[in-house]
């Protein structure tokens, strides 16, 4: 077995609120070997985002806590470390790449500022250096000429280039390991399309791992390895993309599967998940999809789910699978 | 207005729809002569929807879709341009008529967050219109019929009294899919009515937007950006590429063979959600071009591996290749 890079453990995130206490992620557990691309789908508020966040220790505390569960990020334990030593990671080891560039990037420094500010913090290049430096990851993330671009605003760019930008970023101190949140989610589909490519193509030439976050089953299906499901808070499946895709185990992903409009056939209807995800500050006892689920059974209703092995590799958190059945 | 427009025929008509926006340079580049740009935001237009059908508008942003819905409700005014409903010139319409007209012709929101008042209940949301247009004469009537429009758009009738943050995105666009039908219109447009909900929400509104055309007869003009969505939900489509319609055709020949080039890079560009198929890919060069003082010819020019020396000077018009197609390009 490949080196495992990433491993979670049981990890647990919690919000106390005014009005009350969430949970936004609830033990959940996977590892991310060498190399690897890591899918995590879910729709909006399942926790993708949190886990992400809490693995690069950017969960704000209080109001957020983990009470629960552990990162392990090559053999240490990320939330052991002190505020210095993360900041020593961060950037230098593991990096990540936000949805939104326009807000990510700071709109009053030049695109050279803002990327060689790491380089000379993180490395100790010098201004000269860095901006050599900055040169070469801009022409790596496909920016054309960019020697002349090198003093524009992020306004001066356009979506798609933004987002290179925000990539270039994320590598300038070669990181083992990027985190990328819905990276492609704001831009149209022919951009998205050449920064998958970008993406993917870089992660397999810098022998980097990579986990990407996305609502988008179309985006997981070619971008990926494996696949982690998430539903309100809980991992739900995981598994080889094809696996996911030929052998859903899990009712949620089987209903998100089913409810994909398809490019090469027209069904006069869809086949959508019935009702909608559960209050997060109120959820249901047993397993959280069991008022949506079409196979519930009394033991859904009171006893969480584990995570279990289904097949060689696969696996997913169904009590129909303790009785031998599948969805 | 006049009678009924038998199915089939031409419900809405839009030909050489062109909408222009002034860019203003500030008064110091004014003076020093500067030339005042011109985004031509839709940039002759023509395409017709017949009673009873769905026309899917698709493109990537900026191409003007929205800006298109906006032409064909008259909530802005285009530069120059003809949209006929029933036959009839919306363009030349008083505003008395206008109004009159608004009953027939619907609108349903991207973001049921920002179009839906956060002050009003849903009996106020869904009567007022009723009210607005005579349609129902007492509160009690117009109670029984928000009662009855809630239970077509599946959400219980114990609903009625409560405030839109009540609600999820997807229960807040079936309000506003509801307030579209209250005042029973003919033609419902979609200004990309699914793209602010998860997939599996997304579905159900799709499937409701079905059902309602079924029970009402209703007309759609669809606008959306994902491209599966609009295979699904239409009977022909239309492609727009910045200010322009490339392409035009039923549904399932478009998609199972697109002519235009663009056409066939959107569908190439587009990751399925199954890992045998194909990996997106981009077919066209460089970026979309811009719709600010665009050159004179193709829109595509520069992008487009088919180009010749014709499709810099001249913009291709939109002509018929047969089987209900059309096609703006010089080189098919």
């Amino acid at each position: 077995m490949a080196e495992r890079v990433l491993e979670l453990d049981d990890l647990t995130v919690r919000f106390r609120l005014k009005r009350g206490e969430l949970t936004a992620v609830d033990g959940v557990s996977f590892a991310v070997e060498r190399g690897q691309t890591f899918g995590l789908v879910g729709e909006s508020g399942s926790g993708k985002s949190v886990t992400a966040r809490a693995i690069m220790r950017l969960v704000p505390t209080p109001p957020g806590q983990i009470p629960r569960g552990t990162i392990r990020f090559e053999g240490r334990d990320v939330l052991a470390l002190s505020d210095a030593e993360m900041r020593a990671l961060r950037g230098r080891r593991i990096a990540m790449v936000f949805q939104e560039p326009m807000s990510a990037l700071n709109p009053v420094f030049t695109v050279c500022d803002q990327i060689s500010d790491a380089l000379r913090t993180n490395l100790g290049l010098s201004k000269r250096d860095a901006r050599e430096r900055v040169v070469e990851l801009l022409s790596l993330v496909g920016i054309p000429s960019p020697r002349r671009r090198l003093d524009s605003y992020v306004h001066e760019f356009s979506g798609g280039m933004r987002q290179r930008v925000m990539l270039a970023m994320a590598l300038s101190c070669n990181p083992v390991f990027l985190i990328a949140d819905e990276p492609t989610t704001a831009l149209d589909v022919t951009i998205q399309a050449t920064i998958l490519e970008l993406i993917t193509g870089m992660i397999e030439r810098l022998g980097m791992s990579l986990i990407f976050i996305t609502h988008n089953l179309g985006v997981v299906a070619h971008a990926c390895d494996v696949i982690g499901v998430m539903y309100a808070s809980h991992l739900v499946e995981l598994g080889d993309k094809r696996e996911i895709f030929r052998n859903p185990q899990h009712p949620y992903t089987v209903g998100l599967l089913n409810s994909i409009p398809r490019l090469d056939t027209q069904a006069k209807y869809l086949t959508p998940i019935r009702g909608s995800v559960c209050n997060m500050m109120a959820p249901p006892a047993g397993c959280k999809f069991h008022p949506r689920c079409e196979h519930a059974m009394d033991v859904c209703r009171q006893e969480v789910p584990k995570l279990r092995e289904v097949a060689s590799g696969h696996f997913a958190a169904c009590h129909l699978h303790d009785r031998g059945g599948s969805p | 207005m006049n009678g009924d427009v038998p199915a089939g025929a031409a419900l809405l008509e839009v030909k050489g729809l062109t909408k222009h926006f002034w860019l203003h340079a500030d008064i110091f580049s004014r003076l020093a002569g500067e030339k005042v740009q011109v985004l031509k935001a839709v940039d002759g237009i023509d395409f017709h929807i017949r009673k009873g059908e769905t026309l899917g508008l698709v493109g990537e942003s900026g191409c003007g879709k929205s800006t298109t819905a906006r032409l064909v409700t008259r909530l802005i005014e285009p530069t120059s341009g003809e949209v006929r409903l029933k036959g009839e010139d919306l363009l030349s319409f008083s505003a008395a008529r206008l109004k009159e007209t608004r009953k027939q012709v619907q609108i349903v929101f991207q973001d049921p967050y920002s179009s839906l008042n956060p002050r009003k209940t849903i009996m106020h949301i869904l009567g007022r219109p009723m009210e607005i247009h005579g349609l129902a004469a007492s509160w009690m009537e117009r109670r029984e019929k928000v009662l009855d429009l809630l239970q077509r758009v599946g959400l219980g009738v114990e609903h009625i009294d409560r405030y839109p943050h009540e609600f999820s995105g997807g229960q807040r666009q079936r309000i506003a899919i509801a307030r579209a039908l209250s005042v029973s219109p003919e033609l419902v447009i979609g200004d990309e009515p699914v793209s602010a909900l998860d997939v599996s929400i997304q579905a159900q509104i799709l499937n409701l937007f079905r059902d309602l055309q079924e029970e009402f007869g209703l007309t759609y003009l669809f606008i959306a950006h994902d491209l599966s969505v609009v295979r699904h939900i239409s009977d022909r489509v239309a492609v727009m590429y910045v200010g322009k319609i490339v392409e035009t055709g039923p549904a399932a020949a478009l998609f199972a063979d697109p002519l235009h080039p663009y056409t066939k890079a959107l569908l190439a560009a587009v990751p399925e959600a199954d890992p045998e198929k194909p990996p997106p890919k981009l077919t066209l060069k460089g970026e979309v071009s811009t719709p600010i003082d665009p050159p004179p010819g193709c829109r595509l020019c520069g992008r487009c591996p088919l180009e010749t020396r014709i499709c810099a000077e001249q913009s291709p018009p939109l002509v018929d290749v047969g089987a209900g197609r059309q096609v703006a390009c010089h080189n098919i």
